[in-house]
């Protein structure tokens, strides 16, 4: 049985593979059909057997380390002495630490609101039409991308090259102002639009999240609906607004917090492509250079809380929308 | 292809004894060992009786060393691993420095790793004095035996041995075009001033292109090859001893002689009419890839590029990396002729377990078997400070001149700097301080402020 | 998620629900207006125009690494990818070196990234399912605090995770085998997942359950013939996020299984394409092309997914 553990050949890891699933979506059908078969079950019953394992494995994954984090987050560097709020005091006093949250609020905003309307116009524009599956497809593919492969592309097309001599610019971005006879420009160094040509990769990424979730919902929206709008005279810009977009907006809500999320997180990009340097940092990168480079694991604690604390605003427009769909019902 | 097939068949041949090993651990894999052995029958085993027969032992590695250097790498493992019956299981990741941390204190660390920065191992034993295991006597011995008092205190944590050098480089070199200085008539210079007589030389010789590239960039590493300019040049207008004492915090970081070396450095790297040839301006330095700040000497946009001998890979394969060649290095000459500092760096080889297996390991990476073992796999671009290496194995001629200057006493060398200040300073204050420096035209002394400010308490 | 692939049983279900007349014209009706929208937007040059720049845009970048990977070291210095009509000189040795430069062969590295994936993708659906629908739709004191706090661990970084699960795998002796990989891709899943079924369950009217709840449907059939095909387009938006998550996933496959050829996915060879010290750069963009066959493929098997979820969706309003 050795296997089970440590699967080596093609046909263990497989196998492995195959159990694995049959385990997990076993157990989880077991308990729908168990609780199904026993009738007058108290609903705390119900409750506990379909929310128990995912709590389990949340609290012991998440809620856990989540909470030893905001523990260290009080302790020194190396986990030994109570600090207090020291570390927050660090972080807040640090030399470019209002840039660093300047920064990361400037991703926070931008990334989700740009990447979600670039997705939407586009999968009104494409929908139904006979280009559609590849029109889509070109869209996502950024998505299919690592970050770090994104962030390569997106180095290669900020590169520069003097205009000197008969040197060659090998980077688009910059073969395109010189094309328009303009000087090559260092993107990536001069503030403080460099943290803007470092969003717009992220945005790139993420729009085809955004469309293709929307896309699914644009195709949910009744045809009754539209048929009736088009009768009152709707068209264009004017179905966009009153029609598709409050038909799809619990869509919208999740796409928009999702990708909050996600960029509130993200560093690699930030990592990959100046290091953290020209004022480009963010507090997921500062956590991450901390915690794991200069090996100081109480101030890279308090960065991850106060990631935790930026994300409380997204988390109170949820539960606005929440009451406000129940609302509705 | 020769050196390609050999492996995969010795590879094969190891993946068999190890899944055999492992499945009938019981059943004797010497049978086995024969077939695999067959390539490379020619290993002369008498050195390693010594290490005892360690059949169906395992010994896990964890480095930083990735594909394709890490196959000249396992290569150097196979007359252990014949000779013994070990098997070693190698794991590189250019994660290594985040990962290991992570392993160590989840109590799941590797037998061995190879550590790029004495900072790093200091802090190591510092922070997991139960799970680092100090030398065993074999290694001590070898330590002794085969490397300069110098190295071995690099591996020396508060008195105690834990760890020995692995590979070495030499960081106090200026790569240039031979062909190019032998069409002006510049002479390879071998002082300071002669250096900077060149420079203004180039200068008045070439106006449209610029005597000095270089280039900082390295991901989220950017910075460091300017904190090797910076450190290079302090044991030139400093000397060693102050630079020890810079190294080890005994003066402060942004202490006056250290701001004439920065000064010395922005001579140079800040100078608009020095640098940076074919990639752009000052600021420039601050983007341009470290691997690829060399590529303008060959077209004569620039002339001279301050890099380490491993710099040499980076060079266009069409290329050829010798004295009569398209490229070459010379030694960044010193205040004096007699002035010979000498930067460089290393890995060092570090124990987590302490299992007979693992120590004949350690014994066997400190020995000069091993030494020229990885000679002779390598090809070019490695070397090591073990003086038992034969030079005569070293197959290119820049790791020839790096061993012959590192074993050479004239010269007097000194340990990267950022390597083994504390990781808040040498792996990331530092980097970035000199990166804003160059990119963001940051004053010498508040650069020097800042670093200072950023030195851990304790 | 065979399922999802059931017949399709919410017609029957739902069709009381709607009234008879409208739908079948509906049907006729939607033919029509596709019909109609195509001309619409033909005749619309602006809109046309909007989607290709989009597209162009999306698209060039990753198309210039495309032609980058094919060009020989020397020239990807010295002249962009655009000249290429003018420096002709492909070659096949960036991928040569980048699928059998190993000494590790890269169909190793692929099967381990299908064995992880695929189980990271569906265990964390199969919980998230039913932990979802108890949110949405069973009635419990607290339901929506606690719906609240798992939607806010999306925030935890997997980074602080990383040495408290370690240490566990490590005491449990399942340190470097895949259950580690799959139960940690799982873990850091299970928020996204939850939030986005939960929010796609409370969508559905409710007047389509509380029907079969009428009908004395169990949570079973509730489950199974109600939501379940409404919610293929769910499941396959979050199936694709998280499969591409999994998938180019290094940091969870380094720390928890280790780079070790028996488990490491193909991201970490990837990884360390460049060489030690990144000397083989040229290498990436082959690279990233590889790792990108798989993604892609699935994306375009899924996308029917969504087409079926156009059908699931005309009955809900």
């Amino acid at each position: 049985m050795d296997w089970f553990i440590h699967a080596e050949t093609v046909g263990h890891k497989f196998a492995l593979m195959l159990v694995a699933i049959l385990l997990f979506v076993g157990v989880m059908g077991a308990i729908l059909f168990g609780i199904d078969k026993l009738k007058k079950v108290p609903t705390w019953a119900v409750v506990a057997a379909f929310l128990g394992p995912t709590l389990l494995f949340v609290v012991f994954g998440l809620v856990y380390p989540g909470l030893n984090t905001i523990k260290a987050s009080l302790y020194d560097a190396k986990g030994n002495e109570f600090v207090g709020l020291d570390n927050y005091v660090t972080a807040f006093t640090q030399d470019q630490f209002q840039t660093v949250l300047r920064n990361t609020l400037l991703w926070v905003v931008l990334v989700p609101l740009v990447a979600t309307l670039i997705g939407l116009v586009y999968a009104v524009l494409v929908d139904r039409t006979r280009f559609e599956s590849m029109a889509k497809t070109l869209i996502f593919l950024p998505m299919a991308i690592s970050l770090v492969g994104a962030s390569i592309i997106w180095r290669f097309v900020y590169e520069f090259r003097p205009d000197q001599g008969n040197i060659q610019q090998i980077g688009l971005a910059n073969q395109i102002l010189v094309w328009l006879g303009l000087d090559p420009y260092q993107f990536l160094l001069n503030q403080p639009w460099n943290t803007l040509f470092l969003i717009a990769v992220m945005i790139w990424i993420q729009a085809g999240f955004a469309m293709t979730v929307l896309s699914a919902a644009i195709k949910a929206i009744p045809d009754d609906i539209t048929e009736a709008a088009r009768l009152d005279g709707l068209h264009g810009i004017g179905m966009f607004r009153f029609i598709t977009v409050p038909s799809i907006r619990p869509a919208l809500v999740v796409v928009l917090t999702t990708i909050a999320m996600g960029t509130l997180k993200v560093f690699d990009i930030v990592r990959t492509m100046t290091g953290g340097n020209f004022n480009t940092s963010v507090v997921a990168y500062e956590f991450y250079t901390q915690s794991f480079r200069a090996q100081n694991a109480g101030l890279g604690a308090a960065l991850a809380v106060i990631l935790f604390v930026l994300v409380i605003p997204i988390i109170v427009y949820n539960v606005r929308q929440l009451r406000l769909s129940e609302e509705i019902r | 292809m020769n050196g390609t097939r050999r492996r995969r068949s010795h590879l094969a041949a190891a993946a068999a004894v190890g899944s055999l090993a492992l499945v009938l651990t019981a059943c004797s894999g010497g049978d086995d060992e024969g077939g695999g052995g067959d390539a490379t029958s020619d290993v002369d085993c008498t050195a390693f009786e010594q290490y005892g027969d360690l059949e169906g032992k395992t010994i896990s590695v964890y480095t930083s060393i990735v594909e394709p250097e890490s196959v000249q790498q396992t290569d150097s493992y196979i007359p252990f691993e014949e000779c013994t019956g070990a098997e070693i299981e190698y794991e590189g990741s250019r994660e290594f420095e985040a990962q290991l941390p992570v392993r160590l204190q989840a109590g799941n660390p590797p037998d061995i790793a190879y550590i790029p920065q004495p900072g790093f191992l200091a802090s190591i034993v510092a922070d997991y004095p139960d799970a680092v295991v100090a030398a065993p006597q074999a290694v001590i011995d070898n330590a002794n035996e085969y490397y300069t008092e110098g190295w071995v205190n690099y591996g020396t944590v508060d008195g105690t041995l834990y760890a020995t050098p692995l590979g070495a480089n030499v960081k106090s070199f200026v790569w240039y075009s031979p062909a190019a200085f032998e069409e002006n008539g510049y002479e390879i210079p071998t002082t300071w001033d002669d250096l900077l007589a060149l420079t203004d030389q180039i200068k008045e010789d070439y106006p449209d292109s610029k005597p000095w590239c270089a280039g900082i960039e390295s991901g989220d590493a950017t910075g460091w090859p300017a904190t090797d300019w910076l450190e290079d040049v302090m044991l030139r207008t400093a000397g060693a001893d102050v630079y020890d004492q810079w190294v080890t915090h005994e003066i402060p970081f942004n202490d006056p002689q250290v701001l004439a070396a920065l000064e010395t450095v922005g001579g140079i790297l800040k100078n608009p009419d020095y640098v940076n040839g074919g990639l752009g301006d000052v600021q420039s330095i601050a983007t341009v890839a470290w691997n690829e700040a060399g590529n303008p000497i060959p077209d004569q946009m620039c002339f001279l590029h301050r890099a380490a001998n491993f710099y040499q890979a980076n060079w266009d394969p069409s290329l050829t990396v010798a004295e009569d060649g398209d490229v070459y290095a010379f030694y960044l000459p010193g205040q004096s002729a007699d002035d010979k500092p000498l930067l460089g760096g290393g890995e060092f080889v570090t124990a987590f377990a302490d299992r007979p297996e693992v120590q004949a390991f350690q014994a066997y990476l400190s020995s000069p078997e091993w030494a020229n073992a990885k000679a002779e796999a390598t090809g070019q671009g490695w070397l090591s400070a073990n003086s038992g290496l034969d030079p005569d194995l070293l197959q290119s001629p820049i790791d020839q001149l790096s061993f012959e200057l590192l074993t050479d006493d004239s010269y007097t060398f000194r340990f990267d700097g950022s390597d083994q200040m504390p990781g808040a300073v040498g792996a990331d204050a530092f980097w970035k301080q000199m990166t804003a420096w160059i990119g963001e035209d940051q004053s010498d002394q508040e650069t020097l402020d800042n670093i200072e400010a950023a030195w851990p308490a304790s | 998620m065979t399922n999802a692939s059931a017949p399709l049983p919410p017609a029957t279900l739902v069709e009381p629900e709607e009234v008879d007349t409208t739908r079948k014209p509906s049907r006729f009706g939607r033919v029509d207006a596709r019909a109609s929208r195509a001309a619409r937007k033909l005749s619309s040059p602006w809109a046309s125009l909007t989607a290709i720049i989009i597209a162009i845009i999306w698209t060039i970048p990753t198309f210039g690494l495309l032609v980058t990977s094919f060009r020989p070291r020397s020239e990807i210095r010295t002249s962009g990818w655009w000249t290429l009509p003018w420096n002709p000189g492909l070659t096949l040795d960036n991928y040569q070196e980048a699928l059998f430069g190993s000494s590790t062969s890269l169909i190793t590295y692929f099967v381990n990234s299908i064995v992880i994936t695929l189980p990271a993708v569906i265990i964390p659906i199969s919980l998230a399912l039913l932990a979802a629908y108890a949110l949405a739709w069973i009635d419990f004191k607290g339901r929506a605090i606690l719906f609240v706090a798992i939607f806010a661990l999306q925030v935890v970084p997997i980074q602080v995770t990383l040495i408290p699960l370690l240490s566990q795998y490590v005491s449990w002796g399942i340190a470097g085998s895949f259950w580690v990989i799959w139960l940690s891709h799982s873990i850091f899943a299970l928020p996204l997942a939850i939030y986005i079924l939960h929010n796609f369950m409370k969508d559905i009217p409710p007047s389509l359950v509380e029907a079969a709840r009428m009908d004395g449907a169990g949570h079973v059939k509730i489950f199974f013939q109600v939501l379940m095909p409404l919610l293929t387009p769910a499941i396959a938006s979050f199936a694709i996020f998280q499969f591409l998550w999994v998938w180019n996933d290094l940091l969870v496959a380094l720390t928890f299984a280790g780079g070790t050829t028996d488990v490491a996915p193909l991201t970490v060879r990837v990884a360390e394409l460049s060489g030690t010290r990144g000397s083989q750069w040229q290498l990436l963009s082959a690279g990233a092309f590889i790792a990108l066959v798989v993604p892609l493929i699935v994306f375009l098997s899924l996308q029917r997914y969504f087409v079926r979820g156009l059908l699931a969706g005309s009955v809900k309003g």
